[in-house]
Parts: structure tokens; C-alpha cells; sequence
């Protein structure tokens, strides 16, 4: 994350953070259904980790990724003895997510994507102002 | 030399400048946990730029942070709509100001040429 912070940098760097986002909530949602062998190897959600970076010299703070964390929430087990992945139990695992939560967090994400959009638009429309200016 | 050109406009012009970059922060910010919203208090930055500070220091003394309408459970402060609603006034005041400065641009220009 070498030299200073711009205008542009920090959209940048914000617009892709909620992309992070976006995609982790894609992979929870895309694995909503999904079931395992074991409790271990059972989908766990995922969550992007977000920090603030702040440039001292001019102000600037942009968002840094921290990682893409698992969560620690519990498989659910489900008793299925006919399923091809059921143990010796007869219980298959099912991933803990939530799709209501990863539906909002998309959402969410989506649209402080596009207000960083704007407002970087915006931005550049009054420096473009100002440079052709004579 | 553009001190005394423009003015009290140019001086305007540098802190809305800087405050469009710290309400993008803000904007950028909103969904990092722990992130205090900040803003420029721009009467407070342009009366201090008018007393004679750098526009460094004079931001520096009129930044404020942003206190939050409800307290949100991660400690983020950032509410969209008055950031958004903050970025939009500041871009306005900003183009104002540009024309002002546009305008003084020009007429110097005219007053060179002869016109």
C-alpha cells in the first residue's frame, strides 16, 4: 500500500472492499443449500474483515481488507439416512447460513458500492470543472 | 499571487476541495467497524484560513468529528444519508465558488487582452 492517498485511490480501494463483500455473500448464498460428510468439512460463511487506512499526510481515509474470515457459527446436522454423505449415524451437515443475513449484507454492499460511485463521479465532474477552467 | 487575486474564493475553493476528500472518506468508511465519521467545519477552517493560517492547519483546527443521529453496535459512525446529503451541499458550494473564481479569471483575462 505504498505512496499518498487520492481522491480516486480511496474510491478505489473502497469500491473494491465492497466487492469483497459482495463475493463472500455470493459464496455463502451459492453454498446455502450444501451438506457434508462430517461437521468439519461443512461450509462455514464467510465475512470480510474491514479496516480503516488513513493517510496522516493530506486526511484521507480509505478501507483496507483486513481477510476473509470464516465464521464460527455451527453445522446443522440432519438426520438423513438415505443421503449418499450420511455417517454411520445417518446424519448428513448442513451449512449454517442464513440467507435472509447474506441477502441484506448484499444489499447493503451494493449500495454503498454505488454511493461510492456517485460520489466519486460527482468529484471527478468538479475537478474536471476546475481544470478547464481558463 | 492568487492570494490576493481571488481572493476570499480561492481560499473557499482549497477547504471544499479538501472537504469533498474527507466526506469520500466518510462515504468510503461506511461499513468499517469502529470508523468515526469526520467533517470540516468550513466557517470555523475559512475564518482561520482568513486569519492567516496554512489551509493544512486550518482544516486540521476545524475538523470535527461527526456525531452520530443513532449509535450504531460497531462503534461506525458514518450515516449515509448525511454524508450524502453533506457531499452534495459541498459540491454545489463548491461549483458556486469555482464560477466565482472562473468569473474573476476571466475578467482579468478581458483586462489583459485590451477588450
Amino acid at each position: 500500500m505504498a505512496g499518498p492517498l487520492n481522491l480516486f485511490t480511496v474510491g478505489q480501494r473502497a469500491m473494491s472492499a465492497q466487492l469483497v463483500r459482495m463475493n463472500a455473500a455470493a459464496s455463502n448464498l451459492a453454498n446455502a443449500g450444501s451438506v457434508a460428510a462430517s461437521e468439519g468439512e461443512a461450509y462455514r460463511p464467510m465475512r470480510a474483515i474491514f479496516s480503516e487506512q488513513l493517510d496522516q499526510a493530506n486526511g484521507l481515509s480509505t478501507v483496507r481488507v483486513g481477510g476473509v474470515i470464516r465464521t464460527d457459527a455451527v453445522a446443522i446436522r440432519r438426520h438423513e439416512p438415505g443421503h449418499p454423505l450420511a455417517d454411520e449415524n445417518g446424519d448428513v451437515w448442513a451449512s449454517p447460513v442464513d440467507e435472509n443475513a447474506e441477502m441484506v449484507e448484499m444489499l447493503d454492499a451494493s449500495r454503498q458500492y454505488r454511493n461510492m460511485v456517485e460520489a466519486l463521479s460527482t468529484a471527478k465532474q468538479l475537478m474536471l470543472e476546475t481544470m478547464r477552467m481558463k | 499571487m492568487s492570494e490576493g487575486l481571488f481572493g476570499i474564493h480561492g481560499k473557499a475553493l482549497e477547504i471544499r476541495s479538501q472537504r469533498i476528500g474527507m466526506l469520500a472518506s466518510n462515504i468510503a468508511n461506511a461499513a468499517t467497524p469502529g470508523y468515526k465519521a469526520r467533517d470540516v467545519d468550513f466557517a470555523a477552517a475559512l475564518s482561520a484560513r482568513l486569519g492567516g493560517q496554512e489551509t493544512d492547519g486550518a482544516i486540521g483546527s476545524a475538523t470535527r468529528y461527526r456525531v452520530p443521529l443513532m449509535a450504531s453496535l460497531d462503534g461506525n459512525t458514518v450515516e449515509m444519508a448525511t454524508e450524502q446529503s453533506a457531499f452534495a451541499e459541498n459540491a454545489v458550494a463548491y461549483s458556486a465558488t469555482l464560477s466565482f473564481v472562473a468569473g474573476k479569471v476571466e475578467r482579468i483575462t478581458r483586462a489583459l487582452r485590451g477588450e
